[in-house]
């Protein structure tokens, strides 16, 4: 096993009166792809959003890079830089190009010059085999192709743990195979994820480890094989029916 | 078997002939009708102009076109002022006070949606300030900076020019608005953008000026014009003040001649001025709209 970079103990999150994560405890070591399923409401975007720090948590610890992120002294800013967040709703900019999406972190954000890295961007369109809509507005590419230049966008950044929340669930059922290729690539490339997702196929196949959270408490974790074949909580079971 | 009392459909034939009186308003017939309208109405106002007890008067005081040519250039020599000339003042006013509502109502927006606590005063400050002075209406806003400001005997700032005051007073008045206009624009940029923006890492004030500004600036063009129509004209009110802007002049003609075409004139030079904007304006409305029909 590689180095653990990033360590839940006992995380608490509240909004008011509502616990949406009961005490989640979690390693990810790096290269490792590690998955979260859940019902929705379970809490596994909170969690996604807590180690980006979009959320403060109200208990626990999370450690990234063996640097409490409770710490007073920390500057989320930086820490966004090295976790790449990909979302939902894609969240494009839309009057930005493309391209400007892809060189917006780096340049914005690392102040990195802008000549230096428009190569490096092209790069990583090529890769989604959108370099030829690099001058294009996101508003005209389909919603499989923007959710591939969001992911891009968060890659342009190399982070060193990239976060999807639940990145295929509003597209079209015809285009969750073009994303989810996408990040079994990133994946097989040694890519270090934790994703949130109801894909349970895509989970099987390229997660070391699935998480399987309910209302906020994680009932159970494993290997694909342990959780999907072998699950050992009732509600691992029920939930497994359900989504089949 | 089928339930006979409901959920049985109609087995009726249906007619969807508009009744008589309704065709005459369908097809080509409707270009006819349109006609027909317009020719009425507009024809009637035109009358009532003409016919009215009272009409040769107001033709002679208000659209006697010697008058309206003479207010237009004004005379030196007889201490006529121009209407055209004044409303060079209008149009110079207006330019300048665009530029200084647009920063100050961003710094007033901006200060009013900080969270930061040091600048906790300044954010009250903020909604006193656009409380009061959408609240005042802007002819006394003129009166008081106008006739105020000057009493206060500061060497530098009471010894401006009236019209400085007039700018300064229609800058006070229009950044509240155009604060709140862009404060509006702000709030209606989805709030995935941020965090897609600070996720990035994009510090605060970056992701405002690269990805929410943009945005919302976008989406409040179309009021924000609207409010410079009316800043256009309001730059009226410096006549108030004794600036011979376009109104004075029109109003030191009919004072001296006994005629108010020059007030008629300096009418038709402000619509010059708006309809143009007021084109744009809608243009932009339109295409906002169209763009909002084909993205859904």
């Amino acid at each position: 096993m590689n180095e653990v970079i990033l360590e839940l103990d006992s995380v608490v999150k509240r909004f008011g009166d509502n616990e949406v994560l009961r005490g989640i405890s979690l390693d990810l070591h790096r290269h490792e792809v590690v998955c979260l399923i859940g019902a929705s409401g379970s809490g596994k975007s909170t969690l996604l959003r807590c180690v980006n720090l979009l959320e403060t948590i109200d208990g626990g610890t999370i450690t990234l890079f063996g640097q409490s992120l409770t710490d007073v002294r920390i500057d989320p800013d930086k820490v966004r830089r090295h976790t790449g967040m990909v979302f939902q709703s894609f969240n494009l900019f839309p009057h930005l190009s493309v391209l400007e999406n892809v060189l917006v972190g780096p340049v914005r954000a690392l102040k990195r010059k802008r000549s230096d890295v428009v190569d490096e961007a092209l790069a990583l369109l090529d890769r989604i085999g959108l370099r030829s809509r690099c001058d294009d507005y996101p508003d005209r590419l389909s919603g499989g192709q923007q959710q591939r230049v969001a992911i891009v966008r968060s890659l342009a950044m190399k982070p060193a743990l990239l976060l999807l929340d639940e990145v295929t669930s509003a597209l079209d059922p015809s285009l969750v195979g073009e994303v989810l290729d996408l990040l079994r690539d990133l994946a097989s490339t040694g890519t270090t994820m934790l994703i949130a997702t109801h894909e349970m196929n895509f989970a099987r196949d390229v997660a070391q480890q699935v998480v399987y959270l309910d209302g906020g408490v994680l009932v159970e974790k494993g290997t694909p094989e342990e959780i999907f074949s072998h699950p050992q909580h009732e509600s691992t079971r029920l939930f497994l029916e359900r989504v089949r | 078997m089928v339930d006979e009392t409901d959920a049985r459909l109609s087995e009726e034939t249906p007619s969807f002939f508009a009744p008589r009186r309704k065709q005459l308003l369908l097809g080509h017939r409707a270009i006819v009708a349109s006609a027909l309208s317009t020719v009425v109405i507009i024809g009637g106002l035109i009358a009532v102009f003409f016919l009215a007890p009272g009409g040769a008067t107001v033709r002679h005081f208000f659209f006697n076109p010697h008058d309206m040519w003479q207010s237009l250039v004004g005379d030196h020599k007889q201490a006529l002022s121009s209407v055209g000339l004044g409303l060079l003042i209008n149009i110079r006013i207006f330019l300048i006070a665009e530029v200084f509502i647009l920063a100050f109502g961003l710094a007033l927006a901006w200060t009013r949606m900080t969270k930061s606590p040091v600048l906790m005063p300044f954010r009250i400050l903020a909604i006193i300030y656009s409380d009061i002075f959408r609240g005042i209406p802007v002819l006394l806003v003129f009166l008081l900076i106008g006739f105020g400001v000057p009493a206060l005997e500061i060497s530098f700032i009471s010894s401006q020019s009236l019209a400085v005051y007039g700018c300064v007073a229609l800058i006070l008045t229009y950044s509240a608005y155009v604060a709140e206009v862009l404060r509006a624009g702000i709030y209606s940029v989805p709030h995935g953008q941020i965090l897609a923006a600070r996720s990035l890492g994009l510090t605060n004030s970056t992701t405002m000026r690269r990805v929410i500004l943009p945005q919302a600036v976008r989406t409040v063009i179309p009021p924000l014009l609207n409010d410079f129509i009316s800043l256009q004209k309001d730059t009226a009110l410096l006549s108030v003040l004794g600036v011979i802007d376009a109104v004075q002049a029109g109003t030191i003609y009919q004072d001296l001649r006994f005629n108010s075409s020059g007030l008629v004139v300096a009418s038709l030079l402000f619509l010059a001025m708006t309809i143009p904007l007021t084109r744009v304006t809608d243009r932009l409305i339109a295409r906002d709209r169209n763009r909002r029909l084909a993205s859904t």
